[in-house]
This record gives C-alpha cells, sequence and structure tokens, in this order.
C-alpha cells in the first residue's frame, strides 16, 4: 500500500478582507489531525477546501498537497478525498450494497464487484447488512457502513466533519475506534474536525486550534 | 462514454437560453401576430397598409364595450372573491382539524379542468338543474323548469361562481406551499401571544410574507378569469358575450378581413387585462396603508367567533358545490330517463358511453399523447434547469420568476391568436407538434414552480458525499438526485399533465381544428346541450389528470419496494 499523505503549505483562507486562518501542516499516512474551535472559526471552510467545496465567496492561497501532488484547485471528483460527515447520509433509494458498489471505481464485471463489496463487509463482520435498506440500520450501522464506503472508493486520505456526534455516548467511543482503526490499516492521513474533547484524546495525535491560526 | 458526457454539459450549459427561446419566442411572435394585423399589416391576407380601421371597427361594433367591461369585471371579481375565501380561511382555520379535513379535498380539487367543473355547476344550477329538481315540486311547487336566466345570464354571475369554484383551489394550493417556506407557525405563536386574534393575528403577521409569494399565482389568476374562453363559452353571456369569446367569434367569421378586427380585438384584451391588473396593483397600495393605519393603532381583534363561522360555511360551500358538481356529471353520464323534477333518472346504464366509446377514443389519445409529451418535455427541461442553477450556484430571483410567469400573464387569446396567424401563414397549424409545443409554454411555469423547492432542498451533503467518492455531476444527477426527488418529480408530472389536459385555447387555435382534445369536444358540446354525452366527455377529462396522480402516488412503490425513505414522504 502506498504511503499517503496530507500536507497544507502556507494555506490561507479569507471571506473579503478578513483572514480566517493561516495553517501550515502536514498529516502523515495513518495519522489523525484533530481540528478545533468555536463555531465560526472556519472549521468546516477548511474541510470544504480540501475537499473541493469551496464557496466562491472564500479566497484561498497556498497550497493543498496529496501524496505529493497539489491539489488545491483540482476538481473535488478527481480528487480522492474520502468525506464523512456528523450524518451517515447513506443514499437512502438504493440498498447497503448498492450504496457501496457505487462508490467502487469502475471495472470489473458486475459478479467481481459484488463479491469485493462483500468481502469488505465480511472483513468487518457485517455481511448480513447487504441487501437491506440502509433506514432500517442503527445509527452506529450506519456510520460503519459510510466508512465502508468511503474506503471502497480508494481515497488517498480521510475527512472527518464532526463523524461521531450523532451518536450516543457508549456508540461513540466504539464507533471511533473502528474509524481509526480502519484509516490506519488502509495507511490513511485524518483529518478531523470536532467539538469533542474525547475524540481529540482518543484520535491520538496532534490538535490544532484554528483560533491559533489566524 | 466522454462524448455523451460532453454533449449532457452542453445541454446543461444551453439549458436556460433553450427555455427562454420556448417561453418568450411564442409570446413575441404572438404579439408581433396580433399587432401587425390589428394595425391592417399582413400581406397574405392583402393589408399592405398600415392603419387604425380595424381598431375602430372592434370598437364600433354593437356591445363591444360592454365586452371589455365584462371582462375587466370577471377578471376582477373572480379574484379578489377567492383571495379573500382562501385567505380567510388560511387566518380562519390554520392549525385546526378542519385545514387537514378542507385540504384533502381541495387538492385533488384542482385537477379537475375547468370546462367540466363549469358543466358540473350549470347541471346543478341550471333552472332545470339537480338542485331545482332536489327542491322541485315539495318546496318550489315548480313541475316545470322555471323560465330563469342563471346560466349564461348576461351580467356573467354564473361565469363568475364557475371561476371562483375553480380558482379557490388553485390559490388554495399555491397559499399552501408558500406557507411551507415561511414558518408560520412561530410568526402566529408570537402574535397570539401579544393578545392578537387568530384572524387579524395571521393577516398583520402572516399575511405580507405569504403575499409576497402568491403574488403572481394572483396576478395569473386575473389575466386568466379576464380572458377566459372555455368556462365562458358554457357559462358566459352571450349577447353580447364577454371580449375574449367575442374575438374567438371574430376569428372563426368566413369574412376574411374579419381576422384584422379580431386582431384588433385581441389589442383590447391586453389592454382590458392590464386594466384589471393595474387596479389589482392600486387595490394592493391601498390596502396596505389601511393595513399599516390599523396596526398601528394596535387593534387586537380578538372576538372573530363570526366572521370564523362565516368563513368555514363559505369554504364549505365551495367544497360541497364543488363535489355536487363532479356527481351529477356522473349521473348524467349514465342517465336514462330523467323526467322534471324528479331527483333522480327512472333508469341509469352505459349505453351512451358504449355507443360513444369510438368517438371519445381519438381525443382522448390526443390529449394524452399531447399531455405526456408536453410534460415530458416540461419537467425535462426544468430539472435541466435547476441541475444548472445548481452547478453555477444561482437562485432565480422574484425578477427572473416574473419572466417565466409571463405566458400565465399575458391572456392566452390575445397572444396564440397572433401565433395562429402566423402559423396558418406558413402552413404549420394543425399538427400535433406546435400544439405540444404551445402546451409546453403553459405546462413548463407549473413544473418548474413545483420542483424548484425540493430541488433546492435536496441535502447538498449527499452530492457532496458522492463527489468524493469520485463521481462525475452528470453521474450524480442521474443516480442521486433524479431517484432521490422521484416522487417531487412525479407529482410535477402530474400536475403538468393536468395543466395539459385543461388547455382549450392553444389546442384550438394552435390546432386548428385538427387535433381535437377531449377538452375542445367537450366545450364544442356546450351549446348542443346534450347533457348525458356532455357528462360523458367531462367525465373523461376529469378521469385523465385523476390517473395521473394515482400514478405519481404508485410508482415510488412500485419502483422502489420496502424503501422507508419513499413510505415516509407519502406520510407528510
Amino acid at each position: 500500500m502506498a504511503d499517503h499523505s496530507l500536507n497544507l503549505k502556507d494555506l490561507t483562507i479569507s471571506l473579503g478582507d478578513q483572514v480566517l486562518f493561516h495553517l501550515n501542516a502536514e498529516i502523515k499516512a495513518g495519522e489523525v489531525l484533530t481540528v478545533m474551535g468555536p463555531s465560526g472559526s472556519g472549521k468546516s471552510t477548511l474541510l470544504n477546501a480540501i475537499s473541493g467545496f469551496l464557496s466562491p465567496r472564500f479566497t484561498c492561497q497556498g497550497q493543498i498537497m496529496l501524496d505529493g501532488e497539489d491539489i488545491t484547485h483540482k476538481d473535488p471528483s478527481a480528487r480522492h478525498v474520502g468525506l464523512m460527515f456528523q450524518e451517515p447520509l447513506l443514499f437512502p433509494h438504493m440498498s447497503v450494497e448498492e450504496n457501496l458498489l457505487f462508490a467502487l471505481p469502475r471495472g470489473g464485471s458486475k459478479q467481481e464487484r459484488c463479491e469485493k463489496v462483500r468481502e469488505k463487509l465480511r472483513a468487518v463482520r457485517l455481511e448480513e447488512l447487504g441487501a437491506r435498506d440502509p433506514l432500517t440500520l442503527s445509527g452506529g450501522q450506519q456510520s460503519r457502513i459510510a466508512l465502508m464506503r468511503v474506503l471502497l472508493s480508494n481515497p488517498k486520505a480521510l475527512l472527518l466533519d464532526e463523524p461521531f456526534s450523532s451518536l450516543d455516548v457508549d456508540l461513540r467511543s466504539r464507533v471511533r475506534q473502528f474509524v481509526f482503526t480502519q484509516a490506519r490499516e488502509n495507511q490513511l492521513p485524518v483529518l478531523m474536525v470536532t467539538h469533542d474533547q474525547a475524540d481529540a484524546e482518543a484520535a491520538n495525535g496532534p490538535i490544532i486550534n484554528l483560533l491559533n491560526h489566524k | 462514454m466522454t462524448m455523451i458526457n460532453r454533449a449532457l454539459n452542453f445541454l446543461f450549459w444551453a439549458a436556460p437560453a433553450l427555455v427562454i427561446l420556448l417561453l418568450m419566442g411564442p409570446l413575441l411572435a404572438g404579439l408581433l401576430g396580433v399587432g401587425a394585423p390589428a394595425l391592417g399589416y399582413f400581406p397574405a391576407l392583402g393589408g399592405v397598409e398600415l392603419t387604425v380601421d380595424y381598431l375602430h371597427k372592434a370598437l364600433h361594433v354593437p356591445g363591444f364595450w360592454h365586452s371589455v367591461h365584462l371582462s375587466i369585471w370577471i377578471g376582477l371579481a373572480t379574484t379578489l372573491i377567492s383571495f379573500v375565501i382562501v385567505i380567510g380561511f388560511f387566518a380562519a382555520f390554520w392549525d385546526a382539524p378542519l385545514f387537514g379535513k378542507i385540504t384533502r379535498f381541495v387538492s385533488p380539487l384542482m385537477s379537475v379542468p375547468h370546462a367540466a367543473a363549469a358543466f358540473g355547476f350549470a347541471f346543478l344550477f341550471a333552472p332545470s338543474g339537480w338542485l331545482i329538481r332536489l327542491l322541485s315540486p315539495w318546496a318550489t311547487g315548480f313541475d316545470r323548469p322555471p323560465d330563469w336566466l342563471i346560466i349564461n345570464d348576461p351580467l356573467g354571475y354564473a361565469l363568475l361562481a364557475g371561476l371562483v369554484l375553480k380558482e379557490i383551489p388553485f390559490l388554495f394550493l399555491m397559499s399552501l406551499s408558500a406557507a411551507s417556506q415561511i414558518n408560520v407557525d412561530q410568526r402566529l405563536k408570537l402574535a397570539r401571544s401579544l393578545g392578537y386574534g387568530r384572524i387579524w393575528a395571521w393577516i398583520t403577521v402572516v399575511m405580507p410574507a405569504l403575499y409576497r409569494q402568491i403574488r403572481l399565482p394572483i396576478f395569473a389568476v386575473i389575466a386568466f378569469s379576464s380572458s377566459v374562453v372555455d368556462v365562458a363559452l358554457i357559462l358566459g353571456p352571450n349577447l353580447p358575450p364577454s371580449l375574449p369569446v367575442q374575438i374567438l367569434r371574430w376569428m372563426n367569421d368566413p369574412d376574411i378581413e374579419m381576422r384584422f378586427v379580431a386582431a384588433a380585438g385581441a389589442v383590447f384584451q391586453l389592454g382590458a387585462t392590464l386594466f384589471a391588473l393595474l387596479v389589482w396593483r392600486f387595490l394592493e397600495i391601498v390596502c396596505s396603508y389601511l393595513m399599516r393605519q390599523m396596526q398601528a393603532k394596535g387593534m387586537r381583534h380578538q372576538n372573530d367567533g363570526a366572521v370564523r363561522a362565516l368563513f368555514s360555511l363559505a369554504m364549505l360551500t365551495i367544497v360541497l358545490i364543488s363535489l355536487a358538481s363532479l356527481i351529477i356529471l356522473g349521473i348524467w353520464s349514465l342517465a336514462g330517463y330523467w323526467r322534471f323534477p324528479e331527483a333522480l333518472p327512472r333508469t341509469l346504464g352505459l349505453n351512451r358511453w358504449m355507443d360513444n366509446a369510438s368517438y371519445l377514443w381519438g381525443p382522448t389519445l390526443n390529449a394524452v399523447n399531447i399531455g405526456v409529451a408536453a410534460t415530458l418535455i416540461s419537467v425535462g427541461l426544468t430539472l435541466i434547469c435547476l441541475e444548472n442553477e445548481c452547478r453555477h450556484n444561482i437562485r432565480l430571483t422574484q425578477k427572473a420568476l416574473r419572466l417565466i410567469y409571463l405566458p400565465l400573464i399575458v391572456p392566452q387569446i390575445a397572444f396564440i391568436s397572433g401565433i395562429s396567424i402566423l402559423l396558418v401563414r406558413y402552413g404549420l397549424d394543425g399538427s400535433f407538434w406546435p400544439v405540444t409545443l404551445m402546451h409546453v409554454v403553459f405546462v413548463f411555469p407549473y413544473t418548474y414552480l413545483a420542483l424548484e423547492a425540493s430541488f433546492h432542498d435536496l441535502d447538498p451533503r449527499y452530492m457532496q458525499t458522492a463527489t468524493a467518492l469520485g463521481k462525475s455531476q452528470n453521474r450524480i444527477f442521474f443516480h442521486i438526485k433524479l431517484p432521490m426527488l422521484l416522487r417531487p418529480i412525479l407529482t410535477a408530472l402530474a400536475l403538468g399533465f393536468t395543466i395539459s389536459v385543461a388547455q382549450y385555447i392553444p389546442t384550438l387555435l394552435i390546432g386548428a381544428g385538427r387535433v381535437p382534445t377531449i377538452t375542445t369536444e367537450a366545450v364544442a358540446l356546450a351549446s348542443g346541450g346534450d347533457r348525458r354525452l356532455i357528462g360523458i366527455y367531462a367525465l373523461v377529462q376529469t378521469l385523465l389528470p385523476a390517473i395521473g396522480f394515482v400514478l405519481a402516488l404508485a410508482l415510488p412503490k412500485l419502483l422502489y419496494p420496502n424503501k422507508i425513505y419513499f413510505a415516509k414522504q407519502q406520510e407528510r
């Protein structure tokens, strides 16, 4: 597996004349960088900039390097940056398996593709969920499937936008452990935005507060 | 693959221009086709000199001013009465149980074509109609129909009532969808806690925001009812008729010169509708001034029990009359021997249906073909335009919306008569595609308005998720957006089909009588007075849109069985 890395070089995002933040960071494969800060400090703007959904109202200077390649102005669908939101957002008109097949890159016969998806589900012992309607799954199951969906698309980095805050406390730590383990096994650099101190501690990596990067 | 993608991208890019061309092209061509002959210029018919003779000629037709006056009066009165009843009912019963019950009845009524509703109304209230039959002879003493001019009365009260019956469901649904976009409950709670009475609270804090949203539909109602032809042929006055009917008569006059007079009449129709719109604008200004005065005085109007009772009575009456109209259409279509004043026919049977099945088939098929084609084009264009807005991160402003609404605010008879003159000139009249494209002009505004909110309300993170998974915008459009919007898309299709089936003037004039649909055939029966036959045609006309809505409800379940997502949407 390739050694992925996500590198933010002199990344400056501003709205009009006002600089939201100025950031330098390097995230190595398997490492989790936690970004904290009060609402309005630009956390989601940072995620939007990296994933390519930055609203044209903002200006973005500096470079976002993924595996040594500059993706700052690349089309979002060609960036290979996996996204997970607070809600799992499984496509409600598809079954669990169809959600996963949708994420799998093109190629292979239908049978091979289905086998790949099932293998992935088996590896995390969720194979019995394949045929289900995503809305019948529990919150924890939906989150896990959402992560599997991201991983199946072969991302080079993972962005987490408050990914655990819709889960209750019990489930939270288990899903969290699951996500971090998977990211480490897949050697992905992870950038996580969160409010929750416990999330930050569990990530076991560097923590930055955007307020200190004005 | 990339070729297809490129073609799609081009389509998305070109869509807005295409729509503007499709909506504005006919409108401008039509106005030109009316304006030039009105001033005497139309070489194909021998008019090569500019002259105001035809305008004069129209003016001096006996009863002309009466016709103009009728149009303006009917347009304004219909709108005012419908508006007051709808808004009054909303104010009095929002969040009361009655509101939900009435909504369930009113929504399907919107899909009843104007002509069918007008026939039902006539069957109910004519001197030999159901109402007098039910009351005779025990209450009225009549054993023959009284010699009263109720339907086709010279002042147009029957026309007015028939239009109100149809415009109330329309404004009701428009207000309902507008209300869902402003937080009514919160506003009401605030005003009520300050001691405002139910109705007054609604009128002071909800209505100003709501009114802004339904203003264009209201203008459409003014324009429609001041220039309506089909309902006027069924219920309206005859000597003289309202202006739009007069124009149609001139157009059908064998004397070719009357074509120029008809064009002149169309110009006056534009003026009449514009005048009605200006009067409404003036009323708006006066009302908002009075409202501000009353609000500043801090009136609370807490005792509104009597007014509430009045509005519930008005709304219930409207719903009951509408339902009774449909029932009487059904009874007449099955009626055997039915002597006045018996309350019901002595025999019921399907013989007339059987006898006419072969005549019904052609016009029904035409209506379905035109309706399906026009609706698919409209919904397709709507989706492409909305996707285009999404990609470029724009939302149409109220001003741009006005452009889309324009074909609904310019009187149909005025500009379509112009288009038909041009089409005749180039030999393009009387075939399927011109009629269908003409329908698109009137269907598109509705499909656009029906889909706009749901399209923009779709959680953008679904699309971001799919993009991050490496999917192209075109793929997301087809695999995520369209299926997730299946239910609103089907509803828009059913709505568009309803609008298309009910079109009379576009079908008649562009089709030049050679593309008969169930609607043009039904209206043509109006002068004949064969109630059984009319009942059959009007009922078929009503059933077509109803079938569309049933399909729209059933299809998601058939296409996606056991998907909670679609089941949940149905509950709402």
